[in-house]
C-alpha cells in the first residue's frame, strides 16, 4: 500500500484522504491579507485565559473540537493524534489535547511540525495502520516572544529579517476513505547545517533545507518543478524564499513559476509592520488548513507540495554561539478529481 | 541534480545579496530625535523642580524619579515597546529604557510567581547594565584616582 522510494520518499498506492481541516489565528493574522479564509478568528491573542501558554492551549483545543464537530466525528473514531507546537517540551499540544484522550504522537521539529505531522500521518493511514488520524501544529506570538527572546512589553528593535511568529493552529484529518485532496507522497527532510548563527535570519537558516527537500522529493518521484501547480514553503519569509530560488536556480532547477511561501503571505509587511514575514509551526499549519485547503477543494491548484520548514534551536544552543541548521519536510497533495462544492460551502460556515 | 551542500561556500554571498538592510539613517535620525526629546523632557522637570525650590542635587533625583514613573506607565499601558521599536537606541539608552527593561520583565514574568518569576527575572536585561556599569564606574575611578 506504500512504498519507500528513492533516497527519502514513500509513496502510497491507496492515497490517504485529507477530509475536512480546520484553522485558527490571531487578530493580526485575522488582520492580514489572508484573514478572511481563517475558520476561527480570535478577537485576542490571550483569548479570555490567564497566561498566553493557557490562550494557546485553548486555541489548540478550540480547533480540534471544531474539527470533529464539522466531521461528525467522535474523539474515540480517531486513531491517533499527531501534533506539536513551539512551547518548551511542546507542553502547549500535551494541555490542549489531553480531554480528547486520543493516542498521541507529540512531535517537534519547529516550524516543519506540521510536515512532519502530515507526512506521518499518511504513513499510519496510508499502509492500513489506522483509518482515522489528526494532524496538526500550533503556535503563538506571545509564548514564542518570551520564550526565546524578551518579554512583550520590551521596548527593542526588530531588524529588517526578522520575522513574526505567527498566533493559530491548523489540524487536518486524514483517513482512509472519504472525500478530499490526497497525499500522493512524501518526503522526509534531513537536518542541513550552512553554519548560520544569526538567529535574526531565520529565512537564511531554512532556504538550504527547503532547497534540500524539494530536490529530493522531485528527484526521488522523477517530477519536474512544473509537475506542481505550487512549491509552498512553510515560513522562509520575503527574504528566505528569495534565498531558496537563487539557490535551487544555480543548481539549475528553476522554482520561480511555482514557488509560495505561508510566511510571506500572511502578513500585509507594510502596514502590520512584520518585516520579513510569518513564522512558527501554526504558519504553515492555519495557511495549508485554511486558503491551500480550499484552493485544492476549488481545484484552482491540481497538485501542490507543501514544504513546512524548521529552524532548529533553542535559547542555550544560540547564547552559545551553535549553529542553527535546518530542516524541512515535504508533502505532495493532489486536489480531488471534482470540485467539492458542498466542503467549499462549509468552508465559508465555520464559526 | 546537484548536492545543494555544494553552495556552502557562495552561501554568504547569496544570504546577504537577499536579506533586506537596516535602515542604518533612518534608524540614527529617529534615534537621536526622539532620545533627544526624552532629554529636553527631563530637562524641563528638573529646571521646574529647580524653580519649586529644590536644589540641583535633589532636582536630579526628582527628574529621574519623574522620568522612571512615565517609562513605567507607559510600559504598562503598552505603549513603551511601540517607542522602542520606532525608536531603536534613542529609547533604549536613557534612564527611561531602564524603567522599559525592568517593568517589562516584572510584567512579563509575574505569572510564574513572585519569587520565582518576578524577583528571579525582574533583572534579566537590566542586570547586565548593572554588572557592567558598576565594573565600568570603578575603573574609570580607579584611573582617575591615579591620574
Amino acid at each position: 500500500m506504500a512504498q519507500h522510494i528513492g533516497k527519502q520518499t514513500v509513496i502510497f498506492s491507496k492515497p490517504p484522504i485529507i477530509t475536512h481541516t480546520h484553522s485558527s489565528v490571531g487578530p493580526k493574522e485575522a488582520d492580514g491579507p489572508m484573514g478572511e479564509y481563517f475558520h476561527t478568528r480570535f478577537a485576542d491573542e490571550i483569548n479570555e485565559e490567564k497566561s498566553w501558554e493557557k490562550a494557546e492551549c485553548s486555541i489548540i483545543k478550540h480547533t480540534i473540537k471544531q474539527l470533529l464537530r464539522l466531521s461528525h466525528t467522535q474523539p474515540t473514531e480517531i486513531d491517533y493524534l499527531l501534533s506539536g507546537d513551539l512551547q518548551n517540551q511542546i507542553n502547549a499540544t500535551h494541555l490542549g489535547v489531553k480531554d480528547f484522550h486520543i493516542p498521541l504522537f507529540g512531535l517537534y521539529g519547529a516550524c516543519s511540525t506540521m510536515g512532519e505531522a502530515m507526512g506521518l500521518g499518511a504513513i499510519l493511514v496510508g499502509t492500513g495502520l489506522a483509518k482515522k488520524v489528526i494532524s496538526g501544529a500550533s503556535s503563538h506570538y506571545c509564548t514564542a516572544e518570551r520564550q526565546f527572546r524578551f518579554p512583550l512589553e520590551y521596548g527593542g528593535q526588530r531588524t529588517q529579517t526578522q520575522q513574526w511568529t505567527v498566533t493559530g493552529c491548523g489540524y487536518v484529518m486524514i483517513e482512509q476513505e472519504g472525500t478530499g485532496p490526497t497525499i500522493n507522497s512524501i518526503t522526509t527532510g534531513k537536518i542541513v547545517d550552512f553554519d548560520i548563527k544569526d538567529v535574526m535570519n531565520m529565512g537564511a537558516v531554512m532556504a538550504p533545507a527547503a532547497v534540500d527537500t524539494i530536490l529530493t522529493h522531485l528527484q526521488d518521484t522523477n517530477q519536474k518543478p512544473t509537475d506542481y501547480d505550487a512549491i509552498v514553503t512553510g515560513d522562509l519569509g520575503n527574504c528566505g524564499i528569495e534565498i531558496a530560488i537563487d539557490m535551487a536556480d544555480r543548481l539549475g532547477v528553476d522554482l520561480s513559476p511555482v514557488m509560495h511561501d505561508c510566511g510571506a503571505m500572511m502578513y500585509a509587511q507594510e502596514r502590520q509592520d512584520t518585516h520579513s514575514g510569518g513564522s512558527g509551526c501554526g504558519c504553515s499549519a492555519s495557511m495549508f488548513s485554511s486558503y491551500w485547503y480550499l484552493q485544492l477543494l476549488k481545484r484552482k491548484y491540481k497538485k501542490m507540495l507543501l514544504v513546512p520548514t524548521g529552524a532548529l534551536m533553542n535559547l542555550v544552543s544560540t547564547q552559545q554561539s551553535e549553529n542553527i541548521p535546518g530542516i524541512a519536510h515535504a508533502v505532495s497533495i493532489s486536489a480531488p478529481e471534482q470540485v467539492i462544492s458542498d466542503k467549499i460551502q462549509r468552508f465559508h460556515l465555520a464559526p | 541534480m546537484q548536492n545543494v551542500n555544494i553552495l556552502k561556500d557562495q552561501y554568504d554571498d547569496i544570504v546577504k545579496k537577499h536579506s533586506p538592510k537596516n535602515f542604518v539613517f533612518k534608524n540614527i535620525f529617529r534615534a537621536f530625535w526622539v532620545g533627544g526629546t526624552i532629554c529636553c523632557i527631563g530637562q524641563a522637570f528638573s529646571n521646574y523642580y529647580y524653580y519649586l525650590g529644590l536644589n540641583q542635587t535633589q532636582a536630579s533625583s526628582a527628574t529621574t524619579i519623574t522620568l522612571i514613573f512615565i517609562a513605567s506607565v507607559l510600559t504598562a499601558l503598552n505603549i513603551y515597546d511601540k517607542i522602542g521599536n520606532y525608536a531603536g537606541a534613542g529609547s533604549i539608552i536613557p534612564i527611561t529604557g531602564f524603567a522599559n527593561s525592568m517593568v517589562s520583565a516584572a510584567m512579563e514574568y509575574k505569572k510564574e510567581g513572585f519569587v520565582y518569576g518576578m524577583g528571579a527575572k525582574l533583572f534579566s536585561i537590566a542586570g547586565p547594565v548593572i554588572v557592567f556599569g558598576t565594573i565600568g564606574s570603578v575603573i574609570v575611578g580607579v584611573l582617575y584616582y591615579i591620574f
